[in-house]
């Protein structure tokens, strides 16, 4: 039998709450599958800079658009995909934060952030246009009753 | 828990003890707030006791960026002391915590300043 994606969608107003908003839903959606208190904070950590990437850069904080969470699980990994209604942008275009002639910025460290605290990063067009982060997190494994060890 | 900080003098040094979260809003503003007041006092001379705070984002390292920068600016020292481990991690992998004066513990660093 095909194992079937699980996927829990939330949109959310283009403010500043919904940072925090975002955080605690897939904080406690990463708890919830398993994942140890650092895990936990890395996702919820990266989840946070993909919602402060959409309110600031991509709906440039205009009320009117929307952000839209969604996360999904994979029978290996945990997906989440936060879209905004912007007008996109490439990850070539962003500067690496830790070049020296950077480092003293005071903005652009989100992307990097969200690539060290998860297992991968993909910037896509979003099905509206906007952009589409999605960041992916192996699940964390537990030892079967047989002794080998799956994806929870 | 959103950003708190009180004020201390040490001699000609200002010790900030922050508790809370250093993060995008409420936060980064009270940082941003407390670092100009201090420089329209004519204090130059900062540390920022850093023991209580569990969090910080990419908003908030701006914002530390930024004081750092603004208060060496104008000819003063900005030093952190006692990161949590969270902080510390953050500061690391983003390579700033070889741009901050890290101190190990408030004694030294009160006695670093110039």
């Amino acid at each position: 039998m095909a194992a079937q994606t699980q996927r829990l969608e939330v949109t959310l107003d283009t403010q500043l709450e919904s940072v925090d908003l975002a955080e605690n839903i897939v904080t406690r959606v990463a708890e919830a599958a398993g994942f140890g208190e650092d895990d936990v904070h890395k996702v919820g950590m990266a989840v946070r800079e993909g919602v402060i990437n959409a309110y600031n850069y991509g709906n440039c904080q205009d009320k009117k658009k929307k952000i839209l969470l969604a996360v999904e699980f994979e029978p290996e990994q945990m997906v989440v995909h936060v879209i905004d209604e912007g007008c996109g942008f490439q990850l070539n275009d962003v500067e690496d934060p830790l070049a020296d002639e950077n480092l003293l910025r005071t903005s652009g460290r989100g992307i990097f952030l969200m690539r060290a605290f998860m297992d991968d990063l993909v910037v896509r067009r979003g099905p509206a246009g906007g952009t589409d982060l999605v960041l992916s997190k192996k699940l964390p494994h537990r030892v079967s009753g047989n002794g080998r060890s799956q994806a929870e | 828990m959103s950003l708190q900080g009180t004020c201390r003098e040490a001699g000609d040094v200002v010790v900030v003890d922050f508790g809370g979260k250093i993060t995008l809003g409420e936060g980064s503003a009270m940082l941003r707030r407390i670092i100009r007041e201090l420089l329209d006092k004519g204090h130059r001379k900062i540390l920022l006791n850093l023991d209580d705070v569990d969090y910080i984002d990419s908003s908030g390292i701006g914002e530390l960026v930024g004081a750092y920068t603004t208060v060496r600016g104008t000819g003063g020292e900005l030093k952190l002391v006692y990161l949590t481990k969270r902080v510390r991690d953050i500061l690391q992998i983003t390579r700033l915590y070889m741009v901050f004066d890290v101190q190990a513990d408030e004694a030294a660093a009160l006695t670093s300043f110039r």
